[in-house]
């Protein structure tokens, strides 16, 4: 791999681990003890030293070291996390992201003094965590449980013997006799053993199979179990945890690990083999020999141990069918796949367009075939492109936490619908305006926890993050439970900027929608948090461009929800293709509704009026030819074609209908930035290009 | 004989005059039980014990046993160097209600 390949890894796998680490850091907040968040801290911030270490990224290794020898204390219960120790490591992650930042800006030249500087000072603070680290090593106690067969002694081989050479590699404590497999006196075979013995032992570098060493000659004769040390078995389970995937086999991990050698593997696995033998004829048990089991209950190893490598053997087996299932592909050639895709779709409509001109019944039916088949390549084309918001969303933990500590306001983020998928670069682009509409909530809706008490609310505050689906586009909610909006204050403001006139009459939503005119801020005091002078009109702005609309529901008093509404796809729609005069127009297919063809009598009835009854309800509708000055001949026949948007409907009135297709959208050039209603064109089968109508600007005409 | 024996009033010092080893523990479990039946008190002298192995030690914990059982007393004395190994090896020292002696101030 190259260097610079290596770069690329590290930072994606760095800027991974730290969101990791952030969530980590936060569920250790909400749950101080919390073993597993703590374990998967420590792990994501020793990864990232070991691959900084490889790249010799010094700066980060060591200031990773630091947090690391923290974490280690935590770990061994030394050190306690409260509230100052979590600013602290969340400040040091966020440290971390600053320096692997900096990397990927340029990974040549070292990091700016100031940022060196500041990795100092934490390293300073995170000392106050490490005190007393070096010589903490607690003895390391070894549990030996020794079973010896009645025959060793005939064999010349003497207990004692291998008790003498254990005290010659290390120190036998507490050691244990346990006589009570002597039998009665007369049955007592004098040259018999009956003899086992419990005991700990210690000394330096042992590991296991040193100590299996010592055995080696009596290994058949006798039952050996080795314990680790006891106040090392997470570390076991840790070890395990981190041991490379691709070791699946239970057995291997535990060998790999230390706490369980080959002896005993291969001892066990002649165990599991024997069970599976005797199975059959144990009809009545039908039990399942698990060599985890077999390892338990010979008490090979503490049981603990065995879930941990078991999990982890799961892990690796998920993993491993997660890594077939996922490749990292660069944009660009999913864009180019998309493209294509498009294409074919277009040339698709042009070979059904011949065919259907031909006649040729054989041939139509291949068409219709091979243009199924292409709606599926589209449909799963563009699912390539799909990621889920939940990660988005995930990242505003951090973000509430900190503005409300900021504040000194108590609020709870809660996220639903974190698995709705949505276009990669939607999801990209979407996180500016959120990130507006949830400072703001945060700044201006959630009110104090005094001030919620005295309005008899609960202290804590809510915000809600949620995402769905509504016929054909995906809506995104930001909302709070905070005072809502003042709608007094806002039609002043809108009045003292000249946004109304005093005339005006105007309802409260209509007051509410105010607030995104751009220059619009009512916050008095301008903060830290929003109000920085870019107001709600940009995060209009930015979901426009998304081809979203964005709407506020609030109450004063109660909150408010602020409700983003985005189209599902970019690039390919289901369109609905129309005409007026000589233009073809397409809309997309999920917003129409109905489509009723106008009698004579109809037409006549609303050649004055801009509504027309539809099932007992008056629906407003505008003329497409009008609309857009067509001049040519007016039609014979009219349609109405029904479409509703974000709960709104219209009607469109059109010369003709000309059904369903596959449209790919294509930006109109920037000449056109100020065709409000086309929100792009497409081309058709025979060559032609057709608008593709913004429902959601002529709905807005309509009213 | 593996085992000579004194009996003075009412306790009886039994004298191992073998290697505690697998060599003699047929020959030395068949002559120390019997030595159980001789009083209430039963003294072993294992000075003259020049090794022991677990077979003899097995030996000695059989005694124990059984003379728990018959309700008398079983004291080991006179430890020798070798005896004295093995019971801190097996860390037994306790078991036997014999506070461990250093070798050489054995009476």
């Amino acid at each position: 791999m190259e260097m610079d390949e290596l770069f690329q890894t590290f930072i994606m796998e760095s800027r991974e681990l730290l969101s990791a680490m952030e969530e980590s850091l936060l569920a250790l907040e909400a749950a101080p003890n919390d073993r597993e968040s703590l374990n998967s801290l420590f792990r994501a911030v020793h990864t990232i030293k070991g691959s900084a270490g490889m790249l010799e990224l010094d700066a980060i290794v060591i200031f990773c070291h630091n947090i690391e020898t923290v974490l280690d204390r935590a770990r061994d219960g030394l050190v306690t996390i409260d509230p100052d120790l979590m600013s602290l490591l969340l400040s040091c992650r966020d440290h971390i992201a600053m320096l692997v930042e900096q990397v990927a800006v340029d990974s040549t030249t070292p990091h700016k003094p100031d940022t060196l500087q500041s990795c100092g000072l934490l390293m300073d603070q995170l000392k106050v965590y490490q005190v007393g680290v070096p010589g903490a090593v607690e003895k390391e106690l070894w549990h030996i449980s020794l079973r010896f067969d009645s025959n060793v002694l005939n064999y010349g081989m003497d207990p004692l013997s291998y008790i003498r050479q254990l005290k010659n590699i290390g120190e036998i404590a507490n050691l244990v006799t346990l006589p009570n497999a002597l039998p009665e006196a007369q049955h007592m075979n004098p040259e018999s053993c009956y003899l086992g013995f419990e005991f700990d032992f210690h000394g330096k570098n042992i590991d296991k199979a040193r100590i299996e060493k010592v055995f080696e000659f009596v290994r058949n004769d006798c039952t050996l179990r080795i314990v680790p040390p006891h106040s090392h078995i997470e570390e076991y389970i840790e070890l395990i945890q981190e041991l490379p995937e691709d070791k699946l086999r239970l057995g291997e991990l535990l060998v790999d690990c230390g706490s369980l050698t080959r002896n005993e593997l291969n001892e066990a696995l002649d165990m599991q083999r024997l069970c599976a033998e005797l199975r059959p004829q144990d009809g009545e048990h039908p039990l399942v020999c698990q060599l985890g089991d077999i390892l338990v209950e010979q008490l090979m190893i503490p049981s603990e141990l065995v879930d941990a490598a078991l999990v982890k053997q799961k892990k690796a087996l998920d993993n491993k069918s997660l890594e077939k299932t996922l490749v990292r592909i660069q944009t660009a050639k999913l864009d180019r796949l998309i493209n294509l895709v498009g294409e074919m779709v277009i040339a698709g409509a042009t070979t059904n367009l011949l065919a259907l001109r031909s006649k040729d019944t054989a041939l139509l039916e291949s068409t219709f075939v091979l243009s199924k088949l292409v709606e599926e390549i589209r449909d799963s084309a563009l699912q390539l492109r799909m990621v889920e918001i939940g990660e988005t969303f995930n990242r505003f933990n951090r973000v509430v936490r900190d503005l409300s500590h900021e504040l000194g306001k108590n609020i709870i983020l809660s996220i639903h619908g974190s698995d709705i998928e949505l276009d990669k670069s939607v999801v990209e682009k979407i996180f500016e305006p959120l990130m507006h509409l949830v400072r703001n909530s945060i700044d201006h809706g959630i009110e104090s926890a005094s001030v919620r008490q005295k309005r008899g609310k609960p202290a804590q505050g809510k915000l809600q993050l949620s995402a769905y689906h509504e016929s054909g586009s995906i809506v995104i909610e930001v909302s709070d439970d905070g005072g809502g909006l003042n709608t007094e204050k806002i039609h002043a403001k809108a009045l003292e900027k000249g946004l109304i006139t005093a005339t005006q009459t105007l309802s409260e939503p209509e007051i509410h929608e105010l607030v995104f005119a751009p220059g619009f801020s009512t916050a008095k005091d301008v903060s830290n948090i929003s109000g920085r002078g870019v107001g709600m009109d940009v995060v209009r702005r930015d979901i426009e461009a998304l081809r979203g609309t964005v709407k506020i529901d609030s109450r004063e008093g109660l909150g408010s929800t602020i409700e983003i509404r985005l189209p599902l796809t970019l690039a390919i729609i289901d369109g609905f293709m129309v005409k007026v005069g000589n233009t073809a127009y397409v809309l997309p297919l999920e917003l129409v509704m109905e489509c009723l063809e106008l009698s004579e009598a109809q037409r006549l009835e609303i050649r004055d009026i801009n509504y027309f009854e539809v099932h007992g309800t008056l629906l407003p509708f505008i003329r497409l030819r009008q609309h857009f000055r067509d001049k040519s001949r007016p039609s014979l026949r009219e349609y109405l074609v029904v479409v509703q948007y974000a709960g709104q409907r219209a009607g469109l009135i059109v010369d003709e209908l000309l059904g369903e297709l596959q449209t790919v959208i294509k930006p109109l050039g920037k000449l056109f930035a100020n065709l409000k209603e086309i929100s792009g064109s497409t081309l058709l089968g025979n060559g032609e290009v057709a608008l593709i109508l913004d429902v959601a600007v002529l709905i807005q005409h309509t009213t | 004989m593996t085992i000579h024996v004194e009996s003075r009033n009412g306790v009886c010092r039994a004298l191992v005059t073998v290697e505690m080893t697998i060599y003699y523990a047929a020959q030395l479990k068949e002559d120390l039980l019997p030595c159980l039946e001789l009083a209430t008190t039963l003294e072993l002298d294992l000075s003259q014990v020049r090794d022991m192995d677990t077979a003899g030690f097995q030996l000695l914990l059989l005694a124990k046993r059984e003379a728990e059982r018959a309700e008398k007393k079983l004291h080991l004395v006179a430890h020798s160097p070798a005896t004295q190994e093995v019971l801190n090896l097996y860390n037994m020292a306790a078991y036997f209600d014999d506070p461990p002696r250093t070798p050489g101030l054995t009476d």
